[in-house]
């Protein structure tokens, strides 16, 4: 039998983290192959509810990624997602989910080394944490 | 009683000469706990308004759940502090005109839960249910009368209200009532606050493993009236539909965070509840979250820009990684 390897599902912005996630790749540069990757237009896209079902379907962790505030492509959409995530942390928090299973991070478009770093982070987290049982529907 | 016949003689005059065209309040209805909305254009039924501690709907959901009939019309209302928020909330939405809503602020002392008041019965079958406003109220029965003390009969939400007086209005009846602090109605949120992980988890997976979805939170709260709610689309279905736990637990924390800086809590959630679910303490962590973070109360400043349509660049992001 093969070791528990955490899942975790990273939602990345088009114009940076995704981007990051692309150089961190051509420069060759290792991170664990926990994540498996949507990209949406802008991390403004990302609604709560993909986080929460993200959890449901059985993901150990979910990162949502987007771009340096003052850097957004569309002006203002990290600014008005950081307000939906900062009311979803506490909140998960407070119902008795673990907070290191959802995280939030701004990574750029020149950040390959950062979003190894950042990939790295988590997956340790989420390996601290183990499977994740609450919320996870039973099929 | 003083504050009905002040309510029934504004009332009056607003209709006969005050340029309104209908009036929403409350009348009697067949249960002597639970009032029924009235809506009046004639000013003789003015006589028929009550207000007292069976008012518990919100009447400013009607500027948003059945807003036609309120086209191109003047419309006074009477409101409770929470109603008065929701009021402001709607403005602030544009769902509602400022200047065709006469708003009417009465003084509240709160409004009853029946499960509390079917108890202080004692099960017995209750007739009547006189409030004159004073610390007790009246239960009359077939072969009994009894005072109950009025906080044991008061809802939930309205022995922690921070504004029970109405914020903004043309009218205001009674006395304006002492509140509780910010910090008192928080008390719960700080005990739950202080439990185990593990604890909070099955505390609140026994509360909302009860819960059926019925939908009636939804459907009596102010704030929700999206035209299709997200659990209502299902090509393609956001979420799943059964009684399964985490369906039930996404369904509410998705519908709190949708009325995230909106949410007035009224309590009307918690008291429509079939299956009786704590509702408003995950309502009240988020108000406290909004008010924490973005310095902002649900429906308190008709000029501020709701907290979830706005942001500022230097705010606080303790909670992304570093």
């Amino acid at each position: 039998m093969s070791e528990w390897q955490p899942r975790i599902l990273a939602i990345l912005c088009n114009w940076c983290s995704y981007a990051g996630a692309d150089l961190a790749g051509v420069s060759r540069i290792q991170y664990p192959p926990s994540i498996r990757v949507i990209r949406v237009p802008c991390s403004g896209r990302v609604d709560q509810l993909f986080i929460l079902k993200s959890l449901q379907s059985g993901f150990d962790g979910v990162l949502v990624s987007g771009c340096h505030p003052g850097d957004c492509h569309y002006i203002s959409g990290n600014y008005v997602a950081r307000r939906k995530f900062a009311l979803l942390k506490p909140l998960l928090e407070f119902i008795g989910i673990e907070p290191d299973r959802v995280q939030f991070s701004w990574i750029s478009a020149g950040e390959g080394e950062r979003f190894a770093e950042v990939i790295t982070k988590i997956t340790e987290d989420v390996r601290k944490l183990g499977p994740s049982k609450r919320l996870v529907k039973k099929t | 009683m003083s504050v009905e016949k002040e309510l029934r003689r504004t009332v009056k005059d607003l209709l006969e000469e005050g340029g309104i065209d209908l009036f929403i309040g409350w009348e009697r209805g067949s249960l002597p706990t639970v009032a029924s909305p009235l809506f009046i254009t004639d000013p003789v039924d003015a006589e028929r308004l009550i207000f007292d501690i069976t008012c518990g709907s919100n009447p400013a959901v009607y500027f948003t759940k059945d807003r036609r009939q309120f086209d191109g019309r003047r419309v006074g209302v009477v409101l409770k502090g929470c109603d008065s928020r929701s009021m402001v909330l709607y403005i602030k939405e544009k769902q509602a005109d400022r200047e065709n809503v006469v708003m009417v602020g009465a003084q509240c002392n709160g409004v009853l839960d029946r499960g509390k008041v079917a108890s202080a019965a004692g099960g017995r079958e209750i007739l009547e249910l006189e409030d004159d406003g004073e610390k007790t109220v009246t239960l009359k029965g077939r072969d009994y009368e009894i005072a109950v003390e009025r906080d044991s009969i008061l809802s939930s939400s309205c022995l922690s209200c921070i504004h029970p007086d109405a914020l903004e209005c043309d009218h205001f009846i009674g006395e304006p009532r002492q509140s509780v602090t910010r910090e008192q109605r928080l008390r719960e949120v700080r005990e739950f606050e202080a439990l185990s992980s593990t604890e909070r988890w099955e505390r609140t997976r026994h509360e909302y493993e009860k819960c059926i979805r019925c939908y009636a939170c939804r459907n009596v709260c102010p704030s929700c009236y999206c035209a299709v709610c997200f659990v209502d689309q299902n090509d393609p279905p956001w979420i799943g539909g059964t009684c399964e736990f985490t369906d039930s637990m996404i369904f509410h924390l998705v519908r709190n965070l949708h009325v995230a800086g909106r949410c007035v809590e009224c309590g009307a959630c918690a008291r429509a509840c079939p299956m009786d679910i704590d509702l408003l303490l995950l309502n009240r962590k988020v108000a406290m979250e909004v008010l924490e973070r973005f310095n902002d109360e649900a429906g308190m400043d008709i000029t501020a820009k709701p907290a979830m349509a706005d942001f500022k660049e230097d705010e606080k992001q303790d909670f992304i990684m570093g």
